[in-house]
């Protein structure tokens, strides 16, 4: 028999959950970093950051330090980045709209980014004589920009608010048109390759993550961790719906407009350089909610390390899960992900 | 806090909702508004609350200009109850009542006194210190108004605007709500159906029809049965019985 609970969910200290989702995440990564086609031992792996960290000095092979920090080290930072990224985005999304099916392509970024990532990789656009990745990048970057003014612009009512019901409709309406093309383009000009790099691309990857693009993702989720959490009492707020907001003392329209467009600059940044990759902003702010509550001061750290620790090990699979070949890290974020929510759903049944 | 109304009006679509209301509110009364439905309660309380700007007249909070104060600033001293508050978050009614808290607490946690104190007297005042932990998705509408009610005390307004409170209440928690608010001694403008109710627990009523004022004062001056035929379209007694020390509204049909 199921007993329902009517009293308070019990739940872990919130200083405990961060504390141990920090260590966990960081052993993650030290993890992540000796995972892959060439293993390379924990102590090895220890040995070659704290050597370049400058922590002391250790004899470490030529080829480890190529693997581990040349080549494993930003793409797990990138992965941790973009988890983290995303997470964040669907936690400020889903209180926004009161919705809880809101995830971080919502406003169409994503549907516009794969527009210009199409474009480049099947007409062969050119960007400002930029070629191969960086063409990518700045092209999706681009389309994710126009998708979200189109999407703004369509949104926006007369009092220039942004109701969430016409915002997700008007999302919805962007990426079906952008959905057309990007299939039109696909199948009436792409080979066989490119409709496979298009579909790759899609599903999202941080296989092509170097240094330079990891540092930016890092300081670009940082930055916007750091802004969001300082809306978490605003956020907080809209518990009980927007006019509730305001009588608490919230500028709705102005909060809306702030989180919205900064949202979706951090999407489009982390798009561009990964793709689309499904399910963590969608679900990690629900597994952080049952962990830590609604409070968004909470809520939103602990998604930010529980998206970076998912991310990062689902990279890990999606690298070392076949020989010789990567998935894509969004097929193994859904494949794996969702039926761990469906786990955490069910758990949850008696307090729904 | 006392607050005037001079000339509200407000529309949408071209259409006037809020026509031209002038109100007064004496510091520590309870006004009861009255009207039929889409008589403009609701809006003329959302310009109250200063929620939305009125496309022409003014509300003076103790002489100053509501819509002129900063939105925190507003959220400090008026209190605003909704007919119906729903969420689809689990929340405790503790972190209910917490979120009153929000227009006086800084950006950042710890920098500014959480209001330890103001909460545990919205909890005791709003007699919901027994549900402190309860859930809310599974308290019953009286409770979630306590809660509501608790939530805006923990603001530690001056003024209390509520939306139709009771409407989805029965008698006695009818009666169980108004009275804890009559209690409260603060500057109080409600919406209420029940005239009864109104007449039992309000010092003044406001009567509006399509947005206007059509009655104003004291209960008794203005609850009479030519008042209820003319808005309503009823025809009713209204008057004190034997014993019954409050207006009493026997319809016919």
């Amino acid at each position: 028999m199921t007993v329902t609970s009517v009293g308070a969910p019990r739940r872990p200290a919130p200083t405990l959950v961060i504390l141990g989702l920090t260590a966990l995440l960081i052993l993650s990564m030290m993890a992540a970093l000796g995972i892959g086609a060439v293993w390379v031992p924990p102590g090895a792996v220890v040995e070659v950051v704290a050597r370049r960290l400058g922590l002391g000095s250790f004899d470490v092979t030529l080829v480890d330090d190529q693997i581990v920090w040349q080549l494993r080290l930003p793409r797990v930072l990138g992965a941790a980045a973009a988890g983290a990224g995303l997470a964040i985005v669907g936690v400020v999304l889903q209180s926004l709209t009161r919705n809880e099916l809101a995830d971080p392509y919502l406003l169409g970024v994503s549907s516009g980014a794969s527009v210009g990532a199409v474009s480049v990789i099947v007409l062969g656009v050119g960007v400002a004589g930029l070629t191969g990745s960086v063409a990518l990048t700045v092209g999706a970057f681009v389309g994710a920009m126009l998708a979200l003014v189109v999407v703004l612009l369509l949104a926006t009512d007369r009092t220039r608010s942004l109701p969430p019901a016409r915002t997700i409709l008007a999302g919805v309406a962007v990426g079906q048109v952008c959905a057309a093309y990007t299939s039109f383009v696909v199948l009436t000009d792409g080979d066989g390759d490119s409709a496979r790099r298009v579909l790759s691309w899609t599903l999202g990857s941080v296989a092509g993550v170097r240094w330079s693009s990891a540092v930016l993702l890092l300081v670009v989720t940082v930055v916007g961790l750091v802004v969001v959490t300082a809306y978490a009492r605003p956020l907080d707020a809209f518990a009980f719906g927007e006019s509730a907001a305001g009588s608490l003392g919230v500028d709705v329209n102005r909060t809306r407009w702030t989180l919205m467009i900064i949202t979706a600059l951090l999407t489009a940044c982390l798009v561009a350089y990964t793709g689309a990759i499904g399910f963590v902003g969608l679900v990690v702010p629900h597994a952080a909610r049952m962990l830590v509550g609604v409070r968004h001061h909470r809520l939103l750290p602990v998604s930010a390390l529980i998206g970076a620790g998912l991310l990062v090990w689902a990279d890990t699979a999606a690298r070392s899960l076949l020989q010789g070949q990567e998935i894509p890290v969004g097929v193994v974020t859904a494949g794996v992900g969702a039926p761990a929510f469906a786990y955490l759903l069910a758990r949850s049944r008696g307090r729904a | 806090m006392r607050i005037v109304a001079e000339g509200l009006t407000w529309g949408v679509d071209g259409r006037v909702i809020v026509d031209g209301v002038d109100l007064v509110c004496e510091p520590g009364s309870f006004t009861g508004l009255l009207g039929p439905n889409g008589s403009g309660k609701t809006s003329l309380l959302t310009l109250l609350a200063g929620l939305r700007r009125p496309s022409d007249g003014v509300v003076l909070a103790d002489g100053e200009d509501l819509h002129a104060w900063r939105p925190r600033e507003r959220a400090r001293r008026l209190g605003v109850v909704e007919q119906h508050a729903m969420t689809g978050l689990d929340l405790t009614v503790r972190e209910v009542v917490e979120l009153g808290r929000i227009p006086h607490r800084g950006r950042w946690p710890g920098a500014t006194d959480e209001g330890a104190e103001a909460i545990a007297a919205a909890l005791r005042v709003g007699r919901v210190k027994d549900l402190e932990s309860r859930r809310w998705q599974t308290l019953s509408g009286g409770e979630r108004q306590r809660t509501q009610l608790a939530r805006a005390l923990a603001q530690e307004p001056e003024v209390l605007l509520l939306d139709e409170p009771t409407n989805h209440l029965d008698l006695g928690h009818q009666i169980d709500f108004l009275r804890t608010v009559r209690g409260l001694g603060l500057t109080t403008v409600a919406a209420l159906h029940d005239l009864e109710m109104a007449a039992a627990f309000c010092d003044r009523l406001v009567v509006l029809v399509s947005g206007r004022v059509v009655a104003a004062g004291r209960v008794d001056d203005v609850l009479t049965s030519e008042l209820v035929r003319q808005v309503y379209s009823v025809d009713a007694e209204v008057g004190r019985h034997d014993g019954v020390d409050r207006l009493q509204v026997v319809w016919r049909s």
